[in-house]
């Protein structure tokens, strides 16, 4: 494969990557709530990648609402301007958000809070409880089969005909919704009040709390914010795939917390690069190794991370405190 | 409160539930009442509960007795299947007997469970448990993929009866029971093993090492050792379940019936019934395969009965609900009753050391971790 690096080569090569980053974009996205949340009281909550779930029903219910079909509705607008499409974008986006965010808080609040001085294992099973729920729910939204999304974004290519690669519209409104997402985090995680407070929680629940934080409501609101982008990642991922279904929350979401776990789990950059990382091994896997293969290969490699280095890429080496 | 002393030949709730069954068979008469009520024969859906039992006791083993989560059981499962498929069916010109098949299964599942174990067992709680998940979906997709070997989707079929002395091969399809009292004294003997091993050195250091792993090291256990043996023999119990399943199948059926639900279901039996008790185990497993096979079709007819004009509407279904109900048990269970419905004795104090305290138990014997996240939301006067 790699002597025969002619052109042509190159061109699927330069493919998969920017299919990769596109795919692998919308997982860091995900894989965010997962970190912040580790991060912050330990948890694999495994019910986020079904929340993300929700919030593609949620979207596909908006856009039935704005008249172009799903869920049993007729599509009544045909050939939406690009203009209502932007404002579509955005209704989605202004709705999803709240929606995951006040959802993994009201969780966090009935569900794990009680919780915060029993054994580890309690809020693990609960989180894996509440998965269950919100896959019920999921599958009373849309039903048991895979659903179909109105492709939305046409699928035109931005790069000119000759170079052989494509670059749609579907990529760029990926990369236009995540990597703003991304950075405004960054940001607020390391010179807001409250991202300040995030980070003391996470480093010493018992220090921060001495210092007069109050734990309790950072937590909460570390969920709300993972939730968040989970909506965020949500919408963009159903208007890029076009293919919904109420499992896609598990494999997602496994597929997202293999992300933050190979960058280090609890740290935003890590997230990110893992989340690149993983769409780059997805489909490189794809097209190297066999498309049926690529899912092995991804818990694969979170196998071998956590074996080799369960600090992940990005993570530094703290002891466990006994 | 010291533990109730045990009458000499008291045999327990255990040996209650193990005579009943024993006995069923006998008695025709409860099988047609139950046909009656149910349309359904309990006695071809025992078997199906034993196996599961089986693998309960096994995952117990690496989950309740030394405290390692694992969410990848179904894995080792689907070994003792596949082995049985791959060794009896004419696929392959092996053609060996049940009886080769059993143990080989078993051992192949163990080698299995060595191999995974020996480098990943020294990784904390959550990560081994992503470990062991992220194990279970290769093994699936590698069933599902190599499909020159396992025949894919399809499964490997068919697999023949065992051979028994008195038992002529025909009626293994045509009588639950044969395949009912095999299963039960396969499930019979593994329980004595669990009851003699849990008063063992090695299940007291099992216990030892889930209460406290740093002070067990302490005391001279080697937890890596330790935990590689309980992985063993949860693997190797898995691996046994595996065989008979697929044997009472006869088929290794889709590579799906190995997956990630198969694994958190038998957790969820474990949770409900009790962590760390061979009853709870058994009850566990009892109650929620008896809800998915039993309790749901009546019930799911009985609506049919009553809104027959529900349109094939999911949620108007009782199917439709079951992860809902299996979800909210969780929770419920996590957060008002986390020793189960038949907790082992142990788990009970542990996990209520108040009740311990007021019952005159010193509560710091009861060797809970503290860790930083679990002072949390702990009030002060308390540490």
């Amino acid at each position: 494969m790699i002597f025969a690096a002619d052109s042509a080569f190159w061109q699927a090569f330069t493919q998969q990557t920017i299919d990769g980053l596109a795919f692998g974009a919308l997982i860091a996205l995900v894989a965010l709530g997962y970190t912040m949340v580790y991060g912050i009281v330990e948890l694999i909550n495994f019910a986020h990648g079904d929340l993300f779930m929700l919030g593609c029903f949620l979207s596909l219910t908006i856009l039935a609402a704005f008249g172009l079909g799903g869920l049993g509705f007729d599509a009544t607008v045909k050939d939406p301007s690009p203009v209502y499409v932007a404002v579509i974008l955005l209704t989605c986006l202004l709705v999803a958000m709240p929606f995951c965010g006040a959802l993994n808080f009201a969780v966090d609040w009935v569900v794990y809070k009680p919780l915060r001085t029993a054994p580890k294992l309690a809020p693990l099973v609960s989180a894996i409880g509440v998965s269950f729920i919100f896959m019920n729910v999921g599958l009373f939204w849309g039903g048991a089969q895979d659903v179909n999304f109105p492709n939305l974004i046409p699928d035109t290519n931005l790069m000119s005909e000759g170079s052989g690669i494509r670059f749609t519209y579907k990529d760029a409104m990926v990369f236009g919704v995540t990597v703003p997402l991304m950075i405004g985090l960054t940001l607020f995680v390391q010179y807001s009040r409250l991202g300040k407070a995030m980070r003391a929680t996470a480093q010493n629940p018992t220090a921060a709390k001495l210092m007069g934080i109050d734990t309790n409501k950072v937590i909460g609101l570390t969920f709300a914010i993972g939730g968040a982008l989970a909506g965020a990642g949500a919408v963009v991922y159903a208007l890029k795939v076009n293919t919904i279904s109420y499992t896609m929350g598990f494999q997602n979401g496994l597929y997202a917390f293999t992300a933050a776990v190979l960058g280090g789990i609890g740290r935003i950059p890590g997230a990110v690069l893992g989340g690149l990382i993983i769409g780059l091994v997805r489909y490189y896997g794809s097209a190297y190794v066999g498309e049926t293969w690529a899912g092995a290969l991804i818990f694969g490699i979170l196998i071998l991370i956590l074996v080799f280095r369960p600090t992940g890429l990005l993570g530094s080496t703290t002891r466990e405190k006994v | 409160m010291s533990p109730p002393v045990k009458k000499p030949f008291a045999i327990g709730w255990e040996g209650a539930i193990f005579l009943a069954l024993l006995l069923y068979p006998l008695f025709p008469i409860f099988e047609s009442l139950f046909f009656r009520a149910t349309q359904r024969s309990l006695g071809e859906q025992l078997p199906l509960v034993f196996i599961f039992a089986l693998l309960a006791y096994g995952l117990n083993v690496v989950v309740g007795y030394t405290g390692l989560l694992h969410l990848g059981i179904a894995a080792f499962f689907a070994v003792g299947a596949y082995v049985a498929g791959i060794f009896t069916t004419a696929a392959y010109s092996f053609g060996w007997p049940f009886w080769v098949v059993l143990p080989l299964g078993v051992l192949a599942a163990t080698v299995l469970g060595l191999l995974l174990g020996a480098p990943t067992l020294r990784l904390r709680g959550d990560y081994l448990a992503l470990v062991t998940l992220g194990f279970g979906e290769v093994t699936k997709f590698t069933l599902r993929n190599m499909e020159k070997i396992t025949a894919g989707t399809r499964g490997l079929s068919p697999i023949p009866p065992p051979s028994l002395p008195l038992v002529p091969p025909s009626a293994w399809a045509d009588d639950y029971r044969p395949f009912y009292y095999l299963t039960l004294g396969v499930l019979i003997l593994v329980a004595l093993l669990l009851h003699n091993l849990e008063r063992s050195r090695l299940g007291r250091a099992w216990i030892a090492l889930r209460e406290d792993e740093l002070a067990a090291n302490c005391m001279g256990l080697n937890p890596n050792k330790l935990k590689l043996a309980a992985f063993a023999l949860g693997a190797g119990l898995a691996g046994l379940a595996g065989v008979l399943y697929a044997t009472r199948l006869t088929s290794t059926a889709d590579p799906n019936a190995y997956d990630f639900n198969r694994s958190i279901f038998m957790v969820c039996c474990l949770i409900l019934g009790g962590l760390g008790s061979r009853l709870g185990a058994l009850v566990g497993v009892i109650m929620l395969v008896g809800f998915d096979n039993i309790l749901t079709p009546i019930i799911d007819s009985k609506i049919q009965e009553w809104f027959p004009n529900s349109g094939g509407r999911i949620c108007l279904s009782f199917t439709g609900w079951r992860l809902a109900i299996f979800g909210l048990a969780l929770i419920l269970m996590m957060r008002f009753r986390p020793e189960g419905i038949v907790p082992s004795s142990r788990m009970k104090h542990e996990l209520h050391p108040d009740e311990a305290v007021s019952n005159g138990i010193d509560p710091i014997t009861m060797g809970r971790n503290t860790g930083e996240v679990e002072t949390l939301g702990r009030k002060g006067g308390q540490s």
